[in-house]
């Protein structure tokens, strides 16, 4: 269980976890991997939500992780959406080609 | 018997009928309507004024509750009748009338039912401050119609807005009013200071009772109501909007601008008489004024061509006279000047509003000619009214000009002699150039072009009823104040009016009066000076056919050349305040407007701009530079906030 593993390993895990998100939101180039990574930096606080719930007693923690799952599958399905819209549009969804949004 | 406050009220109900439904209700609703509400006026007015004439004529003052109170001031909403204001009510009310009768005819050809209401609903609104003007018992309520018959003019004479001439005509007169009413208004507050209080009875009371306390304070006050008296009634330097005034209908010109409201300055001076009579150097001030008016408006008057600005000049000048007559202490001779000409040059304009119409809108005299055998009623009133005007026995103006001039014989300023030798030059040159007008319109052969003379016609009764009644009382107008040559009480007028000159403590009112032979002299004087005009006018317009003048004006080319342009005096206020006013405002605009406060707006808009401009290449599109901003801003936030702790 969870309880079992000292608060710091789990912080240390979460903050890995959120770094390799950033770094692939920043690097990747293909939309999907970069939901991914969102995806990813998402679990990592949902990772340190547990790990501070469980070290301190409470049921709260998981609660709201529980949330956190159930609008992450609504964000991913409305994401996945976009993204094939926009694939029928442009053909790509390499977020570099993708530039409307500018002066 | 009738309470005051319903005579103006009256009008003010026609005004508020005709205005707001007018123009739904037709000329004939408006028309009955408009007349019937001057006709009930001047019913209620002479129903109050028959009882008061009979009864003891004293002084009735009714108020209908308090209407201004804030610290010291304190202002009655209240009417007075006293022998002045009775005096202009009961001709206010029936010159009115008997011009709203005229209007029907006059203004049956305007084209829209909107403006014909429009201008009975403005004609109603000027009975009604006029009537409010002559009641009021203090001078508040008197500067409320005071600026009511301003407006009214200025709505009446810009009537025609749609001609420009019209509209500025509106508006200059509208301007040099008000540079009189300042000078009013700042009476008003001198008046107030010095006597802490603004109701006539009070303030007069008290300079009558107790002279040596306000007179030194009174040379100012009334230096400064006579300024308004002057913008309202026309005189030098103020009188310039009057000449232009005749841009409105005929009507408006006879009842506002010759019979009525430009005889409310020297009502006001009348009113004020106790006041002005403490200022000598005022008085003497007024006379030179109204002398000097009178004089130079007449010179105007003499080459003029359009009808209706000569008889314009001369309203300035007979204005001139009343001031006169005021300033050398016959406020009472000045009142029944205020009262004659109100009959005879409402009749001389409305004759002229006749012509007016016979020449299809053609004013100029020199297009007219022979219209006696087309015209007679209107002929046989303009020529009563010409007499009257130019001072023949027995017609109205003749007592009352004769009655001024032996009043500035007689005054005791070293000048009087002067104001009545001038006054005397004056009465001959009315005479000669009112009989040229007559001449060149009435006599000889028609001048105009052969459409115009088809044309010609006598106006409908409507016109000429009003006329006639008109030229009636200009006949026997003056015969209530006969000279005191005729009996120590021949002077019905005099000894009525009397009352209003109010004895002032410690100063009796000299009067000895002129020995009679002298009376006769001046009389027989003035009767053949104005004849002698009258004669010099037929021979030269009548009979020589204007060779004469024509040889006159072509010997003095320039001196012609001036008064045909009115001395210059309108080019003098263009290049003395018009332009550089113009100029002004015109820096205001150019530069503090336009150049300052918009430069401002557009700088900090320009800025925004330009901020903008550089800014926006941070929108790149690519999501990617998004989320390192987003990154970098995010730990910008923690380290701050660490930081902190």
């Amino acid at each position: 269980m969870i309880g079992s593993i000292p608060l710091s390993d789990v912080l240390l895990a979460s903050g890995a976890l959120f770094s390799i998100g950033i770094a692939g939101v920043l690097l990747r180039r293909n939309a999907i991997q970069i939901f991914l990574s969102i995806e990813l930096m998402m679990n990592a606080a949902n990772l340190a939500l547990l790990g501070y719930g469980a070290a301190m007693g409470t049921h709260e923690g998981q609660i709201i992780v529980f949330f956190v799952i159930a609008i992450a599958a609504a964000e991913a399905s409305v994401g996945l959406a976009i993204f094939v819209a926009l694939f029928r549009h442009t053909e790509t969804i390499d977020v570099n080609k993708i530039r409307l949004l500018k002066w | 018997m009738t309470p005051l406050w319903l005579i103006p009220l009256i009008p003010l109900a026609g005004f508020a009928v005709n205005g707001l439904l007018g123009t739904r209700l037709g000329k004939s609703f408006v028309s009955v309507m408009g007349v019937g509400a001057a006709a009930l006026a001047t019913v209620a007015a002479y129903s109050r004024l028959i009882p008061y004439l009979s009864g003891g004529q004293g002084t009735f003052i009714e108020t209908y509750g308090s209407w201004i109170a804030v610290g010291d001031l304190s202002l009655d909403l209240a009417f007075r009748l006293d022998p002045l204001s009775a005096l202009m009510l009961s001709f206010v009310t029936f010159v009115g009338f008997l011009i709203h009768v005229y209007a029907i005819g006059y203004m049956r050809g305007e084209a829209t039912n909107a403006g014909y209401a429009r201008f009975f609903a403005y004609l109603n609104l000027f009975m009604f401050a006029m009537l409010v003007l002559v009641l009021a018992e203090n001078f508040v309520l008197m500067f409320v119609g005071w600026e009511g018959v301003g407006l009214c003019s200025y709505l009446l004479v810009g009537y025609y807005f749609d001609r420009e001439y019209a509209a500025a005509a509106g508006t200059k007169a509208f301007v040099v009013n008000r540079i009189g009413d300042y000078g009013f208004l700042l009476g008003m507050f001198g008046i107030f200071t010095a006597f802490g209080s603004l109701s006539f009875s009070e303030v007069f009371g008290k300079a009558a009772t107790d002279p040596g306390r306000y007179a030194p304070a009174l040379s100012l006050i009334c230096l400064c109501l006579f300024v308004g008296a002057m913008g309202k009634s026309a005189q030098v330097p103020l009188y310039v909007w009057l000449p232009d005034a005749m841009a409105g209908p005929t009507p408006v010109s006879a009842l506002i601008h010759a019979a009525t409201m430009v005889t409310a300055g020297v009502y006001m001076v009348a009113r004020c008489n106790v006041l002005f009579r403490l200022a000598p150097e005022v008085m003497l001030f007024v006379a030179c004024i109204g002398c000097f008016t009178a004089l130079f408006a007449a010179t105007i008057a003499i080459v003029q061509s359009d009808l209706k600005k000569v008889l314009a000049y001369s309203t300035i000048s007979q204005l001139g006279y009343m001031f006169l007559a005021c300033g050398v202490g016959a406020f009472t001779v000045g009142m029944f000047h205020v009262m004659t000409h109100a009959f005879f040059k409402a009749c001389l304009f409305l004759g002229a509003g006749c012509v007016m119409h016979a020449m299809h809108d053609d004013l100029n005299v020199h297009h007219m000619g022979g219209l006696k055998k087309k015209m007679p009623i209107t002929y046989m009133t303009f020529l009563i009214a010409t007499l009257a005007i130019s001072g023949i026995p027995p017609f109205a103006g003749f007592f009352s000009k004769d009655a001024i001039l032996s009043s500035a014989f007689e005054s005791h300023e070293p000048l009087g002699k002067v104001f009545w030798a001038i006054g005397l030059f004056t009465a001959g040159l009315t005479a000669l150039y009112m009989f040229r007008i007559v001449s060149l319109t009435f006599f000889g052969t028609f001048r105009g072009t052969s459409e115009q003379e088809h044309h010609l016609h006598e106006a409908p009764r409507s016109m000429t009823g009003p006329i006639i009644v008109l030229a009636i009382l200009a006949t026997v107008g003056g015969w209530v104040g006969l000279p005191a040559v005729f009996g120590e009480n021949a002077n019905l007028f005099a000894r009525f009016l009397s009352p209003i000159v109010t004895p002032i403590a410690g100063r009796e009112l000299a009067h000895e009066g002129l020995p009679h032979a002298v009376e006769w002299l001046l009389m027989a004087v003035s009767v053949a000076v104005a004849a002698s005009g009258l004669y010099l006018a037929w021979v030269w317009w009548g009979k020589g056919e204007g060779r004469v003048p024509a040889r006159l004006a072509a010997t003095y080319p320039r001196f012609y050349a001036l008064l045909v342009d009115k001395w210059r005096v309108d080019e003098l206020y263009a290049f003395l305040f018009v332009r550089p006013f113009e100029w002004l405002a015109r820096v205001l605009w150019k530069v503090v407007d336009v150049l300052i406060i918009d430069g401002i707006l557009n700088a900090t808009a320009f800025m925004v701009e330009l901020t903008g401009d550089f800014l926006r290449f941070l929108q790149t599109g690519n999501v990617r530079n998004y989320a390192l901003t987003f990154l970098l801003g995010l730990v910008a936030l923690l380290v701050f906030v660490i930081g902190a702790i």
